[in-house]
C-alpha cells in the first residue's frame, strides 16, 4: 500500500525520506503501470524531479516546504501550467502552451506539492467516461474493460493506480465525483467560488470548479486546504474564510443530522442502492439522526444542465478560433479559416455542445430554455434550502450505475449525460459535495456515495465523509 | 437647416463610444495608453487566453458614473452580459458589455441653443483590438494579410445613446460638441476624436414632420464632426429620393466612405447577427451603493454649460456670434478657467476670451503652463495702446513658449512703446501729407480708414498700434476738427 500524501508529507518534512525519492517511485510507477491505463497526457519527470531536489534542499536548510512537501500530485490538463502544453485533450489548443499557471497550480507548489504531469480527460471536460480524449480513452485501474469516469477520468485513475497519492480535477456536472466512484477513490467538489478558477479552462463559468481527487478523506482535506481561498484574480471568488477542514475528518458524526435523499437512491441500480442504504445506516450507528427526504425538484437538474453548461460553453470556446494559438486551418478569409478550424478542431461531442448551446441562446429561444432552464437552477438551489433546514447534511448515491464498459455509451449522447443525473443538482446549487468509497458492487466495482452540505459548508461535508471512510467495507480488490 | 426638400424630416438617434480615461484596462491591468507599439500593452486577460478571468476595474465604473450624473441618468443595479460574435480582433469571440441592465438609465443633454436631447442609457463595455489589412489593395476584400492590434482590446468604453431626438445634421454635431465638452469636463475622457476616443454611430430615418418614425438605417464610421454632418445629410437625402421614388428604406447597417462622401451598405437585417446575449457568469452584478455614488456625484465640477454661463457673465454685454463661438470653443477645450482668473488679474473679458480660443487653444500642450497673471498683464498692455496687436501676439508666443514677464520680452523683441504725444505728431503729419485721403475719411468713406493707419504705421517703422491710431482717426473725426 502507498502512503498517503499525509505520511509522505511528514516524512519529506522531518528528513525521513526525500522528496527526490518520493517523486521518483511516482515517476517510475507511471512508467511502469501507465502504458496500460493511460491515466497521463504528459509526465514532466525532469521538471518534477528538479522541484523535488528544491524542497529536500529547503528541508536540509531548516525551512519548512509546506504541509505537502514532496508529495506528486498530477493536474488534469484543463489546469494552466506555464510553459507546459495544456490540451484540454483537444486537437484545437495543439502544443500551446500557457504563459501563466492557474492560481491552484501556485498554492499547490508553495504547500510543497510536486507536479508530476497532466492527465487525461474528456475533450474541454465534456463527457462522463474520458473517452472523448483527441488522445485516446483512460482505463479504470480496477477493471481495464471499464471506464474511468469522467471528465476528470485521468485524474481519478492516476489515484486509483496509485501514480500519485493527489490529483486535481474539475467538476462542472460530477466530473470529479462521477470519476471518483467509478475508480474507488475520494473526490470533492467544493463550494462555487472557494477555490479560484483562476487559470481553468472554462467550460460553464458558472459550474466549474476545481477539487481533488485521493485515496483518504484526510488527504482530500488537506488538499482542498492548500488551494482554496480567495483569489483576486477570480471575481467569482468568495471572500469568506475557508472552512476547517483537516480537523473536521474525525470529529464524527454523533448528533448531526443527516437526510438520505430520495431522489439520489430510489432511481439508482440496486447495488448502488444498497450501498447508499448501507452507508445510511452506519451514520445512524455512528450516532447521527438519519432520514429519508424528498427534493422533488431535483429531477428537473439534468435537463437544465443540459442547457446551462452548453450555453456557456458555446460563448466560453468562441475564442478557439485560429487567431492567436493552438491549431489554425488556413482559408482564404478570416471566417472561412474559423470554420475550418473548429470543424477539425473540436470532436464530435464537443460540437454538439456548442451547437446545443448555440441553439438555447439564439434569439426567439433563449426565454423557453436558457431563461427557464435558469429558473429550474433557482427551483433546485430553494430545494436544498429548503432540506438543509432541516439537515446538516445530505446523502446519496453518487452515480446511478459502477463503472460501465469501453464504447458501451460512445453512441448514446443521452445515455452518458444520465451518468451525471445524482451530480449535476449540487453543481447547479453550487453546494460542496464529495464522493466517499463505500463498498462495491457484485463484480467487484467501486461504488460511490455522495454526501452534500450547505454553501461553505465543507467542516460538516469532511466530517460526514470521515465518519463514511472508517465505517465503510474493507476493500475487496478482484 | 441643410437642403431637406419641402414636407421632410430627418429623425437621427447617435450612439456615442468613449474611451475612458483610465490608467488601465477595464478588466485587467494593462496600461490603457494610445499609440504604443502594437500588442505591448496586452496580458492573458485582455489577449482571452484559455483560463484568464476578467475583474472590474473599479476606476473605470466612477468615470461611468461620472457621465451618469453629468447627464442626469439614474445610477442603477448593473449587469455583465456576453454579447457573441465572431472577429478577429475581439480576443474571446465575445464583447463583454451591458445588455438589459446599464449602469445609467435615462438622461437628458441640452444643447447650447435650448434644445433637449433625451439620453436612453449609458452603458459600460470593452473595447476592442483594431485590425490592419496589408498587401494587395489594402482594402478588407483585397488584401493579403490581417494583422491585429490588441493593445485596445479591453479598454474601457461607455457606449452613451441618445433617444431619436435630433432633428438636423448641425444639431448631430452640436449634440456630440456638447456631449464632448461634458466628457472632457468630468475626467471621464480626453475627448480626442482623431485617437478614437469618441466615436460615433448614427440611427438616420426620414419622415413626414409629425408622421410616424420612418425605417432607420445605421451609419458606421463616423470618425470626425465633418463625416458626421456629412454622412447625416447624405442619407437624410438617399432615404427621401427612395421615398419619393415610392421605394421604400430598408433597415440596415450602413459605412461612411468618406473619400467618395457617400453612405454604403454593409449587412441587412435579415443577416444581422443574434448576439446571443447572456449574462457574464464571470462577474458579479455590479450595485454601486448609495455612498459611492454620493462620492463620485460629489467629486464633479461646474458642467459646460454652467461654465459657459460664467464667461458670458464676465463678458457683460450680450455676445456677438463669434464670442458666442468663442465661449463654446474655450469651454470644450477646458480653458475657461485661464479666461476667469485672467479677468481676475484685470484683463478685459472680451480680448482674454479671444486670445485664449485662438491663439492660446493653438498651443494645448503650452496652454496649463500659461500664468494667468502674466497672461492678464500682457492683455492690459495691449489694451491701454501700449501694444500693438501684432506685438501682443508676439509676445503672447514668448510667453506660452518660455513664460517670463511680458513687459520684460516686449522690451528684449524691441516693442518700445510709442509716447501717445508722439504718436499725435506722427498722426497729424501723416494727415497733413495725405490731405485728400483725410478729407474722404473725415466725410464718411471708411475703406480710406486702413490705408490712413498703414500709412502712420509705416511712418513709425510698424511701432504705433493699428487699434490706437484708428482711435484717433476716429475721435479726430467725430470732434469735426
Amino acid at each position: 500500500m502507498s502512503p498517503t500524501a499525509l505520511e509522505l508529507a511528514a516524512a519529506v518534512r522531518t528528513a525521513e525520506r526525500s522528496a527526490r525519492d518520493a517523486v521518483a517511485a511516482s515517476i517510475e510507477a507511471i512508467a511502469a503501470g501507465d502504458g496500460a491505463i493511460h491515466a497521463f497526457v504528459e509526465v514532466l519527470a525532469d521538471r518534477a524531479l528538479a522541484r523535488a531536489e528544491q524542497i529536500d534542499a529547503a528541508v536540509a536548510a531548516g525551512s519548512d516546504p509546506g504541509p505537502l512537501a514532496g508529495v506528486p500530485v498530477a493536474l488534469k490538463d484543463n489546469l494552466c501550467t506555464r510553459g507546459v502544453p495544456t490540451t484540454c485533450a483537444s486537437r484545437i489548443l495543439g502544443t500551446w502552451c500557457p504563459p501563466y499557471d492557474a492560481t491552484v497550480v501556485e498554492r499547490l507548489e508553495r504547500a510543497g506539492a510536486v507536479v508530476v504531469g497532466k492527465t487525461n480527460m474528456d475533450e474541454f471536460a465534456m463527457g462522463s467516461s474520458t473517452e472523448n480524449s483527441c488522445f485516446g480513452p483512460t482505463r479504470n485501474p480496477r477493471d481495464h474493460a471499464r471506464v474511468p469516469g469522467g471528465s476528470s477520468g485521468g485524474s481519478a485513475a492516476a489515484v486509483a493506480a496509485g501514480f500519485v497519492p493527489l490529483a486535481l480535477g474539475s467538476d462542472t456536472g460530477g466530473s470529479i465525483r462521477q470519476p471518483a466512484a467509478f475508480c474507488g477513490v475520494v473526490g470533492v467538489k467544493p463550494t462555487y467560488g472557494l477555490v479560484s478558477r483562476y487559470g481553468l479552462v472554462a467550460f460553464a463559468s458558472s459550474l466549474d470548479q476545481i477539487g481533488p481527487f485521493a485515496a483518504t478523506v484526510a488527504d482530500a482535506a488537506a488538499a482542498l486546504a492548500a488551494i482554496a481561498g480567495h483569489d483576486e484574480r477570480d471575481s467569482t471568488s468568495l471572500s469568506d474564510p475557508v472552512p476547517e477542514l483537516a480537523a473536521a475528518v474525525g470529529r464524527g458524526v454523533l448528533g448531526r443530522r443527516i437526510g438520505v435523499v430520495k431522489e439520489l437512491v430510489d432511481g439508482v441500480d440496486r447495488p448502488v442502492a444498497a450501498r447508499a442504504r448501507e452507508a445510511a445506516e452506519a451514520m445512524a450507528a455512528a450516532g447521527a439522526t438519519v432520514e429519508e427526504v424528498s427534493i422533488p425538484q431535483l429531477r428537473y437538474g439534468l435537463a437544465a444542465y443540459y442547457l446551462l453548461a452548453p450555453a456557456e460553453a458555446s460563448s466560453n470556446l468562441a475564442r478557439f478560433d485560429g487567431v492567436r494559438y493552438g491549431l489554425r486551418v488556413d482559408a482564404p478569409d478570416a471566417s472561412a479559416m474559423n470554420v475550418a478550424t473548429r470543424t477539425e478542431g473540436f470532436g464530435a461531442e464537443v460540437k454538439r455542445r456548442i451547437m446545443l448551446g448555440t441553439y438555447a441562446l439564439s434569439a426567439g429561444y433563449y426565454d423557453a430554455y436558457y431563461a427557464r432552464a435558469q429558473r429550474v437552477r433557482t427551483l433546485v438551489a430553494q430545494g436544498f434550502g429548503r432540506a438543509f433546514a432541516t439537515f446538516d447534511a445530505l446523502l446519496g448515491a453518487t452515480t446511478p450505475t459502477t463503472a460501465f464498459a469501453l464504447g458501451e455509451r460512445t453512441e448514446n449522447p443521452l445515455a452518458m449525460y444520465l451518468s451525471d443525473t445524482c451530480t449535476v443538482p449540487a453543481s447547479l446549487a453550487g453546494i460542496p459535495a464529495i464522493s466517499v468509497p463505500f463498498g462495491a458492487d457484485p463484480a467487484g466495482l467501486p461504488v460511490g456515495v455522495q454526501v452534500m452540505a450547505p454553501a461553505l459548508g465543507e467542516s460538516t461535508l469532511f466530517a460526514v465523509a470521515g465518519a463514511l471512510e472508517r465505517a465503510a467495507p474493507p476493500e475487496r480488490r478482484p | 437647416m441643410t437642403g431637406l426638400p419641402d414636407g421632410w424630416e430627418v429623425v437621427v438617434g447617435l450612439e456615442v463610444h468613449c474611451e475612458l480615461a483610465t490608467a488601465t484596462k477595464l478588466f485587467c491591468g494593462c496600461a490603457n495608453a494610445f499609440g504604443a507599439e502594437p500588442n505591448t500593452n496586452v496580458c492573458p486577460v485582455c489577449l482571452g487566453l484559455p483560463g484568464s478571468l476578467p475583474v472590474l476595474n473599479r476606476r473605470a465604473v466612477e468615470l461611468a458614473m461620472r457621465i451618469g450624473v453629468a447627464l442626469g441618468a439614474r445610477i442603477a443595479p448593473s449587469v455583465f452580459h456576453r454579447k457573441n460574435y465572431f472577429y478577429p480582433d475581439m480576443p474571446k469571440d465575445f464583447q463583454i458589455s451591458q445588455y438589459d441592465a446599464p449602469i445609467n438609465r435615462g438622461g437628458r443633454l441640452e444643447l447650447p441653443d435650448g434644445t433637449v436631447v433625451g439620453i436612453e442609457r449609458a452603458h459600460l463595455e470593452e473595447d476592442t483590438g483594431k485590425t490592419t489589412h496589408v498587401g494587395g489593395t489594402g482594402r478588407i476584400g483585397g488584401a493579403d494579410r490581417a494583422l491585429v492590434d490588441y493593445n485596445r482590446a479591453g479598454v474601457p468604453l461607455v457606449e452613451i445613446v441618445s433617444a431619436p431626438d435630433i432633428r438636423s445634421a448641425a444639431q448631430a454635431r452640436a449634440y456630440v460638441a456638447e456631449l464632448r465638452a461634458i466628457l472632457v469636463a468630468t475626467g471621464a475622457s480626453d475627448g480626442r476624436m482623431e485617437e478614437g476616443s469618441l466615436r460615433v454611430d448614427a440611427n438616420v430615418s426620414v419622415r413626414r414632420p409629425g408622421g410616424p418614425l420612418g425605417t432607420r438605417c445605421e451609419i458606421k464610421n463616423l470618425n470626425s464632426m465633418r463625416s458626421l454632418g456629412r454622412a447625416i445629410e447624405f442619407e437624410a437625402a438617399r432615404q427621401i429620393a427612395q421615398c419619393a421614388a415610392g421605394g421604400q428604406v430598408v433597415q440596415e447597417t450602413r459605412h461612411w466612405d468618406e473619400d467618395r462622401g457617400e453612405t454604403v451598405p454593409m449587412r441587412s437585417k435579415e443577416e444581422a447577427e443574434d448576439y446571443r446575449y447572456f449574462p457574464e457568469p464571470d462577474l458579479v452584478p455590479l450595485e454601486p451603493d448609495q455612498r459611492w455614488q454620493a462620492e463620485v456625484a460629489a467629486s464633479i465640477g461646474p458642467l459646460p454649460a454652467e461654465r459657459r454661463v460664467r464667461l458670458l457673465h464676465l463678458l457683460g454685454a450680450a455676445p456677438t456670434p463669434a464670442q458666442a463661438e468663442q465661449v463654446r470653443s474655450v469651454v470644450a477645450s477646458d480653458l475657461d478657467a485661464l479666461v476667469v482668473a485672467a479677468c481676475e488679474h484685470g484683463a478685459p473679458a472680451s480680448l482674454a476670451l479671444a486670445r485664449t480660443a485662438n491663439e492660446v487653444a493653438a498651443e494645448p500642450s503650452s496652454a496649463a503652463r500659461l500664468d494667468p497673471a502674466a497672461f492678464a498683464t500682457l492683455l492690459v498692455l495691449e489694451a491701454s495702446g501700449e501694444l500693438a496687436t501684432s506685438q501682443s501676439k508676439q509676445v503672447l508666443a514668448e510667453l506660452l513658449a518660455t513664460g517670463g514677464d511680458p513687459a520684460e520680452i516686449a522690451r528684449r523683441l524691441g516693442f518700445e512703446p510709442m509716447d501717445r504725444g508722439e504718436l499725435a505728431g506722427v498722426i497729424e503729419q501723416v494727415i497733413a501729407e495725405h490731405p485728400e485721403d483725410w478729407a474722404r475719411f473725415a466725410g464718411g468713406e471708411d475703406k480710406v480708414r486702413g490705408p490712413l493707419i498703414g500709412a502712420v504705421r509705416k511712418a513709425t517703422g510698424n511701432k504705433a498700434d493699428p487699434a490706437a491710431v484708428g482711435r484717433y482717426l476716429d475721435e479726430r473725426r467725430a470732434r469735426g476738427s
